[in-house]
């Protein structure tokens, strides 16, 4: 199956409640004041939020022309950004994964390691998430399942010291990719977002120019709070992209689109299904295409 | 917890206070305010609307009352409407049965397991004899998680990961029967509403059970799609009620504004905590005057009531009133305040002082070290600490003379004060 279908298919229902009203409603009609409202309507349920709405509608009603075109190019200017992992030349290529409670950290990590097994690639999961009761079993279950070492310690252990452990098993057994799974923290929390940043420190130690990615896990259903969630764990560890997870319900994930036009961060995975194959590199352009095509 | 929409809401009252009465156009501005902040706590568009139109009808049809200013009547048109949405008195569970079902269900991630475990904590509490099934067999450790949580508060929890979820409970209802337990939680697994086959699951276990409470778990950080998919979980199961969790971030919480109002059914717990005591009734007249700024000092009582030694706390009191307080006893109550959480303390206190928590706690915690440092004679007759006394103190806690200075100092002024409320120049407000 093909990228574009695979999106497709997960993005069905988001499109039928979504899109595909907006593209009913701008092949109707030129854009007047009634389909502007309408237009705000959806856009907001979508969690687009107030003003990455406000932004939009501004641009549609200054470009001339098909208004579906300029929707679809606008939310494209919006969402191209690069995303393209920043693989290292000499491995191990050291990827950091971060982000609130219950988004879905601990299976991103188990799906991003199947993603590089499938390439050749030896993997490294590492249980940094030393504080939710059970969390390192659950990574240790991925690992046999997609057969990816796990590197952990015990239950309330230094998350640094694991993610120290695991970078150095993977550059003294020669290993890919170190996929460091850290505790599910509300960004509110300073002491949480100290230990994410302690553990940003010590890999350096280890890997100079790691992580190489760190990528905020955000959650389809989330609303305007994932643009704070964004802004703080940007500020704490520098997010290099997203993982948005749980596209596959009715879930908009439109806050995606506010994240990249305030903050500039890419999304650079998305997880549609439950399936260990479900999470796929992102691609704006595929993206939008979906979105918008009928 | 709705510090930003409290924020939001702030201004638009200040801005009407300073006109001289309410006009339609000042009213529209508020009220396009108030919507703009509403849509931005993630309350659901459609309930906004319905919102924003009871406000302006009824700010531009009240009778203009004399002992009000406009930001007064504004704000209780605006409280009036909050309570119309989101109910207005708490609803207990109504456990009828003996053991009692009640069943948690909701998406993956919004906190269903560690939900239970809080809830069989606070039924305990309530004199309750509670016990979990863990129904959640897809998850990976998803049971040994709660297996772990159940141990951490002393509750069993049965489980058996060589059995179907429909199976586990099916065991579980015949082994609770007559066990003296009488309240059953059953945690179930994570699923999406528009999964079919894993909704019959739900179904099925729902017919084992036959609970007296069927619970949605929903995450207060939820966006717009909330209310569809408690709309569907609840035309499926027919729900009693909902806990929303995770009220601690900044989430919006607006979806505590809207599912009621949707659906038909109340928010009955809400998440407010990590700690497996976070859970708390929920209080919808109580949480509008947070969200409007007037705190919430019922709650907080309640808490004092539930979480502290009361015993202690009296006689820490009466030591008080007689001026005999030492830092034996201000240790006492450090600790104690510590139990309750300084956050959700100074959450609920009106127009309390916007201070630095974490920097707060810090200070409790030198404190203490600092307290601890000393000997038994030096805590009951802070007089005796000279200057090498206080070196030692410094050096033992690891902190500075000036810090000991400091505490002493605070110290000498509850003195004074104790001594003037013993003279009763004044009422002691709380216990501490």
């Amino acid at each position: 199956m093909g990228l574009l279908d695979f999106l497709k298919r997960g993005l069905e229902k988001t499109k039928n409640a979504f899109f595909k009203n907006v593209v009913s409603l701008l092949k109707e009609k030129s854009i007047d004041k009634e389909t502007l409202e309408r237009l705000e309507e959806l856009l907001i349920q979508a969690d687009v939020g107030v003003a990455t709405t406000e932004y939009i509608l501004q641009k549609l009603k200054e470009r001339d022309g098909d208004p579906f075109e300029n929707l679809k190019e606008i939310l494209l200017e919006i969402l191209n950004l690069d995303t393209s992992l920043k693989i290292p030349d000499e491995p191990p290529f050291v990827i950091l994964v971060v982000g609130v409670n219950g988004t879905g950290k601990t299976t991103s990590c188990g799906k991003l390691g199947k993603f590089f097994i499938d390439q050749g690639k030896s993997v490294v999961l590492t249980a940094a998430d030393t504080f939710r009761a059970a969390a390192i079993e659950q990574l240790k279950i991925w690992g046999e399942r997609i057969g990816a070492t796990v590197i952990a310690h015990g239950e309330g252990a230094d998350p640094g010291a694991v993610a120290f452990d695991a970078v150095s098993h993977a550059v003294a057994k020669g290993k890919d990719v170190v996929i460091i799974d850290t505790a599910g923290r509300l960004h509110t929390k300073k002491n949480l977002i100290e230990e994410l940043r302690k553990i940003h420190r010590v890999v350096k130690k280890r890997v100079v120019d790691a992580p190489h990615e760190t990528l905020l896990v955000i959650d389809a259903t989330t609303g305007q709070n994932g643009l704070v969630q964004a802004k703080i764990f940007k500020e704490a560890v520098d997010v290099t992209g997203i993982v948005l997870t749980k596209l596959d319900g009715t879930a908009k994930g439109g806050i995606t689109l506010a994240i990249a036009k305030e903050l500039g961060i890419p999304i650079k995975f998305v997880g549609v299904g439950e399936g260990e194959d479900d999470l796929r590199p992102f691609d704006p352009r595929a993206f939008v295409e979906v979105l918008l095509s009928e | 917890m709705f510090e930003s929409l409290q924020e939001k809401l702030s201004r638009v009252f200040r801005n009407l206070a300073g006109k001289g009465r309410i006009t339609e156009k000042n009213v529209q501005d508020a009220v396009r305010e108030v919507k703009l902040s509403l849509l931005e706590a993630d309350v659901n568009y459609k309930v906004v609307k319905e919102f924003v139109d009871g406000v302006l009808q009824r700010a531009l049809g009240e009778e203009v009352l004399k002992s009000f200013t406009p930001d007064q009547q504004f704000i209780k048109i605006v409280r009036d409407e909050l309570i119309r949405i989101m109910g207005e008195r708490n609803v207990p569970l109504k456990l009828v049965h003996r053991p009692s079902p009640i069943m948690l269900v909701g998406l993956q991630g919004s906190g269903k397991t560690t939900t239970c475990a809080k809830l069989a904590k606070y039924l305990r509490k309530e004199g309750r004899n509670p016990v979990l099934v863990a129904a959640d067999l897809y998850r990976p450790a998803a049971v040994e998680q709660l297996v772990k949580l159940g141990s951490q508060i002393g509750v069993e929890v049965i489980h058996d990961n060589n059995k179907t979820p429909v199976e586990v409970v099916r065991y579980a209802v015949e082994r609770v029967k007559d066990s003296g337990k009488d309240v059953m939680i059953v945690d179930t697994a994570g699923r999406l509403h528009v999964d079919e086959e894993m909704m019959e699951e739900l179904d099925r276990i729902k017919e084992i059970l036959n609970p007296d409470e069927i619970l949605l778990v929903v995450d207060a950080m939820m966006g717009q799609d909330a209310v569809n998919m408690a709309k569907t979980f609840d035309e499926r199961l027919n729900l009693t009620g909902f806990i929303v969790t995770k009220m601690d971030g900044d989430a919006r919480g607006g979806v505590i504004l809207s599912i009621k109002y949707v659906t038909g059914k109340p928010v009955k717990f809400i998440g407010t905590s990590e700690k497996l005591d976070g859970l708390e009734p929920f209080h919808p007249d109580r949480i509008a005057s947070r969200i409007l700024g007037m705190g919430d000092v019922l709650s907080l009582i309640e808490k004092v009531e539930r979480e502290l030694d009361q015993e202690k706390m009296k006689r820490q009191a009466e030591k008080f009133l007689k001026a005999e307080f030492t830092l034996e006893d201000f240790k006492e109550q450090l600790q104690e305040l510590k139990k309750l959480g300084l956050t959700s303390v100074l959450e609920m206190l009106p127009g309390a002082p916007k201070i630095d928590v974490e920097m707060s706690e810090k200070e409790l915690k030198k404190i203490e070290a600092i307290i601890n440092s000393m000997t038994p004679e030096e805590r009951r007759n802070p007089e005796i600490i000279d200057a090498s006394r206080k070196r030692r103190i410094a050096k033992g806690s690891g902190t500075t003379v000036q810090d000991v200075n400091k505490l002493l100092k605070t110290y000498e002024e509850m003195k004074t004060l104790m001594k003037r409320m013993k003279k009763g120049k004044f009422r002691i407000p709380f216990a501490f």
